[in-house]
């Protein structure tokens, strides 16, 4: 964790480093794969702060992300709503359908847990297909307007970029301040023993509903930003298949850590992009990673460094012993 | 209209005896385990595209074909215990989903790769003449599902009840550190039980695939629904998943029928969190077990 200054001095560098990316990929493609790393990130910070903290799993996080987008894209292209009261309206609305459906859920535990928002997800999958007067069905819903500020409208990918980072390095703030807190701690308590937690005294039901509801606020809110800068959304983005993308890479990036779901986020965003042949075959990889992160680097690739540091020391004694 | 009723009745009842073959594959390896295996799904796709493979690639008759599929898909299924999940034994059950998660997409992106994204048919295993069956239709293929399906129960029924390894199996379920104090080679059991179920998938897939044809991705669904008619059924390895899988079948079809086909699939999804929400120990068990 680290004392509160070295918490703040890391949130620094971490905000330098992505405000000066713009400047160094200027006008490039990879700017626009960044733009979606950023949306990554929040979705990926969204499911650790379940997951990884508070040790519920969801398989339906994708379904909050599709129903922030298509709250956002059905409010302002069907009914000319203004795409920031869009934005705050979705969030509301799908903070409340995970706090309604939060209490049911996660009175389940381990597998069945994993089953009941699966099939949630798989259910509002559906409905994005079906209820097709509304949301347009399998071929999707266009003429989304882009968020505008006055004239200032954001229509291009450097502005996209620090729009949606903007909104990303607010809830990694958030995120590093609520896992840091009293919340946090009981967070983490009732992932090591729900019953323990109970007895410390920490409202345990309660508190799992509140994560809950908050990363699905946060996925909506990352659901509302792609639909308004992607301007066209289809119910292929929002399918179970996501969400187990989205479980890759918090357990690629580390579960229960805050820059781990950045790291995990930008690997499975950008290493596609890279690997352009592995288009087809990006499931199989994604399946070897799962189950080889699992077996053998089980805190993610955040762990790598403290992993490497004994290495290093004993590297380091070794050198003192010759010199 | 009658006949029409009599109609989603019948194709009701033969989708669900499928989802029941897979459900009971789901509760064998939970009971011994306590694992939920979320690559269930794709040993019935495993089954479907590897006899198409023996059948149409390679040429061999049918009947050895399908036996070849069942052979290699138990294989797969121990090989899979062996690899990931034995290692992970005393792991935590978030670990244990990620690990059956990333195992199932394993599996269906290796099939992709080998046999490409086409959706392939079987030939019906006798004749595709229709039976008239007081003004519903019925395939033959139909029959052999309910026939085969029904063996399966009955021999799943013999072993657990009057074989050594069965009960020791159910053993296990009850108690595993109980059964192995008396001696009972737990990890055996999770062996066998991972063999059996993935053979009852595969079998699932191939008796299902000359009806609704086969693909790298139709485990996914399916085992899904198997899912849920292992929850409505409790978890149970015998008759109670058996008729969750036909209730499962038979409100798919009227729902399909009647409302819309769109929502075929949510229907399902719909009645699985009912059920875990009001009754997750399932319809026809007492709440003895602790599943919340």
């Amino acid at each position: 964790m680290g004392t509160e200054r070295q918490v703040l001095l890391k949130y620094l560098l971490f905000s330098v480093a992505v405000l000066v990316m713009p400047v160094v990929f200027a006008g490039g493609y990879l700017l626009n794969v960044l733009v979606f790393v950023g949306i990554n990130t929040m979705l990926a910070l969204a499911l650790n702060l379940l997951l990884g903290y508070a040790g519920q799993i969801s398989l339906g996080q994708a379904a909050f992300f599709g129903l922030g987008a298509y709250i956002s894209g059905v409010a302002t292209a069907t009914y000319g709503m203004n795409p920031w009261t869009a934005l705050v309206l979705a969030a509301c609305i799908v903070g409340l359908i995970a706090f309604a459906i939060g209490f049911p859920i996660l009175k389940l535990k381990g597998h069945y847990l994993a089953m009941a928002t699966l099939g949630f997800g798989i259910i509002i999958y559906i409905f994005f297909n079906e209820t097709i007067d509304l949301t347009g069905g399998p071929s999707g819903l266009s003429g989304i307007p882009y968020f505008s500020v006055g004239e200032f409208q954001f229509d291009s990918d450097t502005k996209n970029y620090y729009l949606i980072w903007g909104f990303a390095l607010l809830m990694i703030l958030f995120s590093v301040n609520l896992v840091n807190s009293r919340i946090g701690r009981a967070l983490r308590a009732i992932n090591d023993s729900e019953v323990a937690a109970r007895v410390m005294g920490v409202n345990a039901r309660l508190l799992k509903v509140q994560v809950f509801a908050l990363s699905a606020v946060f996925s909506s809110i990352a659901g509302s930003l792609y639909a308004h800068t992607m301007t066209f959304i289809s119910p292929a983005s929002f399918g179970f298949n996501f969400s187990v993308e989205l479980l890759t890479m918090v357990v690629i990036g580390g579960l229960g850590t805050v820059y781990g779901s950045f790291l995990g986020a930008a690997l499975l965003t950008l290493l596609p992009e890279f690997l352009r042949t592995l288009q087809d075959y990006d499931i199989v990889f994604y399946g070897l990673l799962l189950v080889l992160m699992t077996m053998y680097l089980p805190g993610g690739l955040v762990r790598i460094p403290a992993l490497l540091l004994p290495y290093l020391a004993k590297f380091k004694a070794g050198r003192q012993e010759n010199a | 209209m009658s006949d029409q009723l009599l109609q989603y009745l019948l194709s009701g009842l033969s989708t669900g005896a499928i989802y029941a073959l897979i459900g009971i594959g789901f509760a064998i390896i939970y009971n011994s385990t306590g694992i939920i295996n979320f690559a269930q799904g794709e040993f019935f796709m495993l089954g479907g595209m590897l006899t198409y493979y023996f059948l149409s690639v390679a040429k061999f008759p049918l009947l050895a074909a399908m036996v070849l599929a069942i052979l290699l898909t138990t294989a797969i299924g121990v090989l899979f215990e062996r690899l990931a999940i034995r290692p992970l034994r005393n792991a935590s059950p978030l670990i244990l989903v990620i690990i059956t998660i990333g195992g199932s997409i394993l599996i269906r992106g290796i099939a992709m790769l080998i046999w490409g994204k086409d959706t392939h048919s079987l030939p019906m295993f006798t004749g595709n003449e229709p039976l008239m069956i007081g003004g519903a239709t019925l395939l033959p293929q139909h029959l052999w599902i309910f026939g085969i399906t029904l063996f399966i129960i009955i021999i799943n029924r013999f072993f657990f009840y009057h074989t050594v390894s069965g009960k020791a199996m159910r053993a296990c379920s009850h108690n595993r550190r109980a059964a192995s104090l008396v001696g009972i080679d737990v990890k055996r059991m999770v062996l066998i039980a991972f063999a059996i179920s993935s053979a009852m998938g595969s079998v699932a897939g191939i008796i299902t695939a000359p009806l609704t044809m086969t693909s790298y991705d139709v485990g996914i669904m399916l085992g899904l629904k198997g899912f849920c008619a292992a929850i409505i059924g409790g978890m149970s390895s015998g008759i109670g998943t058996v008729f969750g899988g036909l209730i499962l079948g038979v409100l798919e079809a009227f729902g399909a029928g009647l409302i819309s086909s769109g929502y075929k699939d949510a229907i399902a999804f719909i009645i699985l969190l009912l059920i875990l929400f009001v009754r997750p120990q399932g319809l026809f068990k007492k709440a003895d077990t602790e599943r919340v």
